[in-house]
């Protein structure tokens, strides 16, 4: 084990030399329908500049997000739109019969998720929100968080604010929310003790090994993964990182993950929507 | 679960003699059938798309034999002459038998 | 361009030093089965590197998953000289075939593009097929890097 140890050492160190990796400028290549993947950060913040996880990726990944074909992430894009004029539910409505063409009733929408619902007295997530309108008004079951159709169905709602600022309430109720996602952020846990700004905040823009380490954005979600092979969300990236650091995962959904999407959707202000993004 | 139409960006209009683009993109697993089921610790049975197929008026333009690995939701981007108007017929078919077609028109002048 | 110190760097190693332990070894396929299955599309004939098919992959790529692979062949494509078939074989996968293109005098141009699995750093070869018979063969040899959180 010490010797795949000092080797993985090696190869983190070596693997520096990739001309092809980092950060890219604003005005140079850019993800389809998107004109910011670096902005300012707000004073006083932990952050010197805001960057999308687009800029860690490399050339090839890039280029599937410049192009709405190529990237594969549409085709639950086009899955979503077929579900929101599909009729399900008791109640014989679609997501149509109330909210008619999404690209006019849901621009802008996804930007702003999660949002306090002041009749819940809660915060709620885009899946949330969508299977809230599932069981309410069309008497339709719950989909499960990470099942094809939430993810077809979020991906369609987030694509419509593709392009448009990040624009999360962060003020008022939302408040202790963002309060409490920022103190998991902070808060070191699993068997390597570590948290969140131990890789995004301190070390981002160097090399976990192989990869290069983003500041774990979430403007892109829900994301086309190379790894996944398909679409998923950002509940499950977040479960993913916790295993990385041999933690017990919070599970989707959870107060614990819908705080930490508050506070990373608020800590991201400056960039825009990019879903369905391609990312490694 | 929602039946994922393919994608297919194939021109509608061309100059005779022009040469095309076509590309196609499709929502498949490919299960390469050498994984194994983590609870289970069984083989999961092999499902990709083993053929693809483009027409154009019913001729054969281009075809792919495919074996599992050609990545998930797999990807062909290739070329034709446009000779004469007519239908492109593009089509699927994995190991279990589904088929998907799609079809789009062309018009040559 | 920054890079870890060595304190990180080691915790970080030990974050996704699990991955290299899972990496499946055996049943891959070797530069021996890759002959078997270039044999077999070729019948035998000799095949050399030719300037006329090109084969164009990333030099490095960022996820097995999904590598990107285009092939090109020079030819006039007229019933009387075109490109029958291109098969693109892999010497690192648990199977050699990746897949076969086939192509007729309709395509205009020999030229696809597609994206293939790689189960690490290996040759990918390609093999044209003439109308005339003729075999002309390109090879390129694409890093793939083990990822860490990501990959």
């Amino acid at each position: 084990m010490r010797g795949l140890i000092k080797a993985a050492v090696v190869f983190a160190l070596a693997a520096g030399g990739f001309a092809n990796f980092g950060p890219v400028n604003a005005g140079e290549d850019l993800p389809a329908g998107v004109t910011v993947v670096k902005a300012p950060a707000a004073k006083g913040g932990p952050l010197a500049e805001i960057l999308s996880g687009w800029g860690s990726r490399s050339k090839s990944t890039q280029q599937l997000q410049q192009d709405d074909f190529e990237n594969p992430g549409y085709l639950w894009v086009d899955k979503g739109e077929t579900l929101w004029n599909t009729v399900d539910g008791k109640a014989g409505k679609s997501c149509a019969t109330c909210h008619d063409d999404a690209s006019v009733s849901m621009k802008g929408v996804g930007a702003a998720m999660p949002k306090w619902d002041a009749k819940l007295g809660r915060p709620m997530t885009l899946e949330q929100r969508v299977n809230a309108c599932r069981t309410d008004n069309m008497e339709a079951k719950e989909w499960k968080w990470e099942s094809d159709q939430m993810l077809s169905m979020t991906a369609y709602v987030k694509n419509q604010s593709r392009g448009m600022p990040v624009n999360v309430q962060a003020d008022g109720p939302m408040e202790p929310w963002v309060k409490r996602g920022k103190e998991l952020y902070y808060t070191r846990v699993g068997q390597l003790n570590m948290s969140c700004a131990n890789c995004h905040e301190a070390n981002y823009g160097k090399f976990i090994r192989a990869d290069y380490l983003s500041q774990g954005q979430s403007n892109g979600f829900p994301t086309y993964r190379l790894k996944w092979q398909k679409v998923g969300s950002l509940h499950r990236r977040f479960k993913g990182c916790m295993k990385n650091i041999r933690a017990k995962p919070y599970k989707r959904g959870s107060d614990e993950f819908v705080a930490m999407e508050i506070y990373l959707a608020q800590r991201g202000k400056g960039l825009q929507v990019e879903s369905p993004a391609v990312r490694n | 679960m929602a039946k994922s139409k393919p994608r297919v960006k194939a021109p509608k209009k061309a100059a005779k003699g022009d040469i095309v683009t076509i590309k196609t993109l499709i929502s498949h697993k490919m299960e390469t059938g050498l994984r194994k089921d983590k609870k289970t610790g069984e083989i999961i049975p092999r499902r990709i798309i083993n053929k693809f197929v483009a027409q154009f008026n019913g001729k054969d333009i281009f075809s792919v034999d495919i074996d599992p690995s050609i990545s998930a939701n797999p990807y062909f981007q290739f070329k034709m002459r446009a000779e004469e108007s007519g239908e492109f017929a593009f089509i699927w078919t994995d190991d279990n038998g589904e088929v998907h077609t799609k079809k789009s028109k062309l018009k040559v002048s | 361009m920054k890079s870890l110190n060595r304190r990180e760097a080691l915790v970080f190693s030990a974050v996704t030093g699990g991955l290299l332990l899972m990496t499946p070894t055996g049943a891959f396929a070797n530069a021996g089965d890759a002959m078997k299955t270039m044999e077999e599309f070729t019948g035998g004939k000799p095949v050399g590197d030719s300037k006329l098919i090109a084969l164009e992959m990333p030099e490095i790529a960022e996820n097995g998953n999904t590598v990107p692979l285009a092939i090109s062949v020079e030819s006039p494509m007229t019933p009387d000289s075109y490109v029958k078939r291109v098969i693109i074989i892999s010497e690192g996968n648990p199977r050699p075939e990746v897949a076969t293109f086939n192509f007729s005098p309709l395509s205009g141009v020999a030229e696809a593009s597609t994206r293939m699995r790689l189960a690490k750093t290996q040759n990918v070869i390609a093999i044209a097929e003439l109308s005339d018979g003729s075999l002309h063969m390109a090879k390129r040899q694409v890093k793939v890097t083990i990822g860490g959180c990501g990959g």
